[in-house]
C-alpha cells in the first residue's frame, strides 16, 4: 500500500506538474483516443458548466447553496470512467460533477438549480439533491457523511442479488470525522461489500483546515487499516492515476468482494459554497498555485497533445461547444416553468401517487 | 381461528413475507443467532439461513443507513431496532434519508423499508429506553407510522409494511408481546390508515392506539358496568396515514370525545387528532374534547410510579366522567 502524502507541498505549487506517471497504466493504454477525447470532454464540460453556474447564481436565479465542482474534476472524471452496468455512485452536496459525468444533461442539472419542473428532482431537490437513477447516481445528499452508509447499502443490495458489480461512495475530507461513515466502513469490511469509499480531499471541511479538524490529519485513507480495508492514495490532479489506482479497487471489489479506501487529493478553486466569501482560512497565493500548476483539465489537455490526442483546434472546439451547451442550458432554464402549488405535495408517498384498488394504504395521508 | 401472540403474530407476518419475496430481508442486532432480544424473530435465522436472517453490530446509524441504500435498489429490508428509544441515534438515516429521498429527486426514487421493534414505556428500565416516537416521526411527511395494539392487527399491519413501497416504521409494544388473540392463519393484511371500532358505544368516543387502546378498553368496561355509560373504543393502528373518517363518524354518534395515549402531551398524536375532530366535527361535540397522556416527564425508573405516570384505567374512567358530565 502507498504511503502517506502530503496533500498541500508548497513548493510543489510553484512549478507545473510534468507528465503523469499513470499514462502507461493498462488502465489508461485501455483508452482509444477517442475515448480519451471523450473524457476530456466530460471534464471539460464539467468546468463550463459550474463556471456558467456562478454567473446564473449571480445573476439571482439560483437559490440557496452552490457547491462548485471547480478544480476536483479529474476526481469524477477519472473514477467514474471506469465503471459498468452493475457499479453505481452517491456522494454529498457537491454533486454536480458526478451528475454530468454520469450523462445527465445540463438542462435539468441548471433547471434543478434554478427550481425548475424541467429539472432532475422536477425543482424538488435543488444543488445539494441532484439524482439519477437510471444512471445509477444516488444523488446528492446534503448532510456530511450521511450518504455513506446509504452507499454501503447500495454494495450489500449489489452482492446479495449476486451482481459482479460495487458502489462508490464520495464524501468530503470533512466526513470522514462522522460517525456514520465509520459504522459503514466497519458494516463494509465486515460483511466483504464491494465498496469504494472515496475521500475526495481538498483540504477544508468548509472554511476548517484538516489540522484543525482530525485528529492524524497526514493521511486520512489510513484509518482503512483500523477496519482492516485496503486503501490508497491518489494525485488527484492526474485523471490518469485517478483511473489506475481506481482501477485496482474496483477490481477488488468486483473479484474479491472487499471494500477500499481511496483518499484523492483535490483542490476546490472556490469557496465551501457561493455564501463563502472564501477570505479567511486559505490565501490567495495557494489558490493560484493549484489553478497555474496543477489543474486538473489543463494538465490532461497537456498529456493529450502531447499524445498527439489532442490539437489546439480540437482543444478549443470543445471548450468552445461545452460554454454553448451551458448557455443553452441557463437559457432552458430561466424559460422553463415552476412546478405548481399542487405539485409541492406530489412525489412524497409511492403509494399515494399510485393509489389503486390494491393499495396497501388508505386514509389521509397528506393534512390540512 | 388460531391463538397466537401478538409476539407470534407478528413472527408469523415476517415469515410468510419471508416466504412470499426473495427481496425479504430480516436485519437487526440479535436478531438472528440470538434470535431476537424479544424473541419476535425466534426461528427465522433456521428456517431461512444467514443471507435472510441478519445479525448487525450495534451501529443503528449504519445498518439502517444500509437497508434503505438497499432498499433503493430493491431489496425490502425489515429492520428491528431493539428499541424504538435506539432510533435517535439512527435519526439522520431515518428522518432525512429514508423520508426524503422520494421527494428530493422527485419520485425517481423509492423506499420500501420497515423498520420495527418495541416502541413503549411501562417497563421499569428509566427513560432512556421508554421513547414513544410514533408522534415526532409521523410529523414528517414521507413516513408512515403504525401502532398495533392486537395479534390480528400486528400480522395484518406488518404484512401490508412489508409490502407498502414507502418507509414504514412498526411501533410495538413488549407489554403486548405475550398477549393473545385469534389471528387467522393465512395471508390477509389491514392497510395503513383504517382505523378499528375495538367496541361500538353510544355515548362516548375513546380514540386509542397502541397499548392504549387495551387500557381503554378495560376502562371502557368499567365506565359501564360502575356508571353505566356505553363507550365506543376506536383504535387508530395507524398514526400516518390516519383514518379521519371513523374517528368522525363515531363522534358525529356519540357527540363526546376522550383521546388516549402512551405518549407525553406535548405535540402528540392526540394533538392533531383533537385539531381534526374540532375542525371538523365542532358542531357534533356536546362537550370539550378530553385527553390522557403519560404523565410530562422523562420516564420516571421507579416501577410504582411509572405505573402511574402511564395512562391506566382509573385514570381514564376519571377522564371520561369529566367529559360526561
Amino acid at each position: 500500500m502507498a504511503k502517506p502524502a502530503v496533500l498541500t507541498h508548497p513548493e510543489s505549487l510553484k512549478k507545473p506538474a510534468g507528465p503523469s506517471e499513470f499514462a502507461k497504466h493498462p488502465a489508461n493504454t485501455a483508452l482509444s483516443k477517442a475515448e480519451k477525447v471523450a473524457l476530456y470532454t466530460k471534464m471539460a464540460r464539467i468546468r463550463h458548466f459550474e463556471q456558467r453556474c456562478i454567473r446564473t447564481y449571480q445573476q439571482g436565479k439560483i437559490g440557496g447553496f452552490l457547491h462548485l465542482y471547480v478544480g476536483q474534476e479529474a476526481v469524477v472524471a477519472g473514477t467514474v470512467s471506469l465503471l459498468g452496468k452493475h457499479d453505481h455512485i452517491i456522494t454529498g452536496y457537491r454533486d454536480h460533477g458526478h451528475g454530468l459525468m454520469v450523462g445527465m444533461s445540463m438542462n435539468e442539472c441548471m433547471a434543478e438549480l434554478t427550481g425548475k419542473v424541467t429539472g432532475c428532482s422536477q425543482g424538488k431537490g435543488g444543488s445539494m439533491h441532484y439524482f439519477a437513477p437510471d444512471k445509477n447516481y444516488w444523488g446528492g445528499h446534503g448532510i456530511v457523511g450521511g450518504q455513506v452508509p446509504l452507499g454501503t447499502g447500495l454494495a450489500y443490495a449489489v452482492k446479495y442479488k449476486g451482481l459482479k458489480g460495487c458502489c462508490l461512495a464520495y464524501m468530503g475530507d470533512g466526513a470522514v470525522n462522522q460517525g456514520a461513515v465509520h459504522e459503514a466502513y466497519n458494516l463494509a469490511a465486515l460483511w466483504d461489500l464491494p465498496m469504494i469509499f472515496v475521500i475526495e480531499n481538498n483540504g477544508y471541511s468548509m472554511g476548517t483546515s484538516q489540522e484543525r479538524s482530525t485528529a492524524h490529519p497526514g493521511c486520512l485513507a489510513k484509518r482503512a487499516e483500523g477496519y482492516g480495508m485496503a486503501w490508497d492514495v491518489i494525485n488527484g490532479h492526474d485523471v490518469y492515476e485517478v483511473r489506475a489506482k481506481t482501477d485496482a479497487a474496483v477490481k477488488r471489489a468486483h473479484e474479491e468482494s472487499k471494500p477500499t479506501v481511496l483518499e484523492i487529493f483535490t483542490y476546490r478553486y472556490f469557496g465551501h459554497s457561493m455564501a463563502d466569501p472564501d477570505k479567511t482560512y486559505r490565501d490567495k497565493e495557494e489558490i493560484k498555485g493549484y489553478r497555474e500548476n496543477k489543474d486538473p483539465v489543463l494538465l490532461f489537455e497537456n498529456e493529450l497533445i502531447a499524445e498527439g490526442v489532442l490539437t489546439p483546434a480540437t482543444r478549443d472546439a470543445i471548450n468552445e461547444a461545452a460554454m454553448a451547451e451551458a448557455d443553452v442550458a441557463a437559457v432552458f432554464a430561466e424559460e422553463s416553468p415552476d412546478p405548481t402549488v399542487a405539485d409541492i405535495t406530489k412525489h412524497i408517498y409511492w403509494e399515494e401517487d399510485n393509489r389503486g384498488p390494491n393499495s396497501t394504504s388508505r386514509g389521509t395521508i397528506i393534512f390540512e | 381461528m388460531a391463538v397466537i401472540t401478538y409476539r407470534e403474530a407478528l413472527r408469523a407476518a415476517m415469515r410468510e413475507e419471508l416466504q412470499r419475496d426473495e427481496n425479504v430481508v430480516v436485519m437487526g442486532e440479535e436478531v438472528a443467532q440470538f434470535n431476537g432480544a424479544y424473541k419476535v424473530t425466534e426461528g427465522l435465522l433456521k428456517e431461512f439461513g444467514p443471507k435472510r436472517v441478519v445479525d448487525t453490530p450495534i451501529s443503528e446509524a449504519g445498518f439502517i443507513g444500509l437497508g434503505i441504500g438497499a432498499s433503493m435498489l430493491g431489496i425490502r429490508p425489515v429492520m428491528e431496532l431493539m428499541f424504538w428509544s435506539f432510533s435517535y441515534v439512527a435519526f439522520d438515516q431515518i428522518v432525512n434519508n429514508a423520508g426524503n429521498i422520494r421527494y428530493m429527486s422527485g419520485g425517481l426514487i423509492n423506499c420500501p423499508i420497515v423498520i420495527r421493534g418495541p416502541g413503549n414505556g411501562g417497563t421499569n428500565v428509566g427513560a432512556t429506553h421508554s421513547h414513544t416516537p410514533e408522534a415526532i416521526l409521523a410529523s414528517h411527511p414521507g413516513i408512515k407510522v403504525v401502532c398495533p395494539a392486537t395479534p390480528y392487527d400486528a400480522k395484518g399491519l406488518m404484512k401490508a409494511a412489508i409490502r407498502d413501497n414507502d418507509p414504514v416504521y412498526v411501533m410495538e409494544n413488549t407489554i403486548l408481546y405475550n398477549d393473545k388473540g385469534e389471528v387467522p392463519e393465512g395471508d390477509y393484511i389491514v392497510p395503513l390508515g383504517v382505523a378499528d371500532v375495538k367496541r361500538v358505544g353510544t355515548d362516548l368516543t375513546i380514540v386509542a392506539h397502541g397499548r392504549a387502546v387495551i387500557t381503554s378498553l378495560k376502562a371502557a368496561e368499567i365506565l359501564e358496568k360502575e356508571h353505566g355509560v356505553s363507550v365506543e373504543v376506536v383504535d387508530l393502528r395507524s398514526i400516518r396515514p390516519l383514518d379521519e373518517e371513523t374517528i368522525l363518524a363515531s363522534v358525529r354518534k356519540t357527540h363526546r370525545a376522550l383521546l388516549v395515549e402512551e405518549n407525553k402531551p406535548f405535540c402528540g398524536v392526540d394533538a392533531q387528532v383533537a385539531y381534526i375532530i374540532q375542525a371538523k366535527a365542532f358542531d357534533d361535540l356536546d362537550a370539550p374534547i378530553g385527553r390522557v397522556s403519560s404523565i410530562d416527564a422523562p420516564q420516571i425508573y421507579c416501577k410504582r410510579m411509572e405505573d402511574e405516570q402511564l395512562p391506566h384505567a382509573a385514570r381514564v374512567v376519571a377522564a371520561a366522567l369529566k367529559v360526561l358530565a
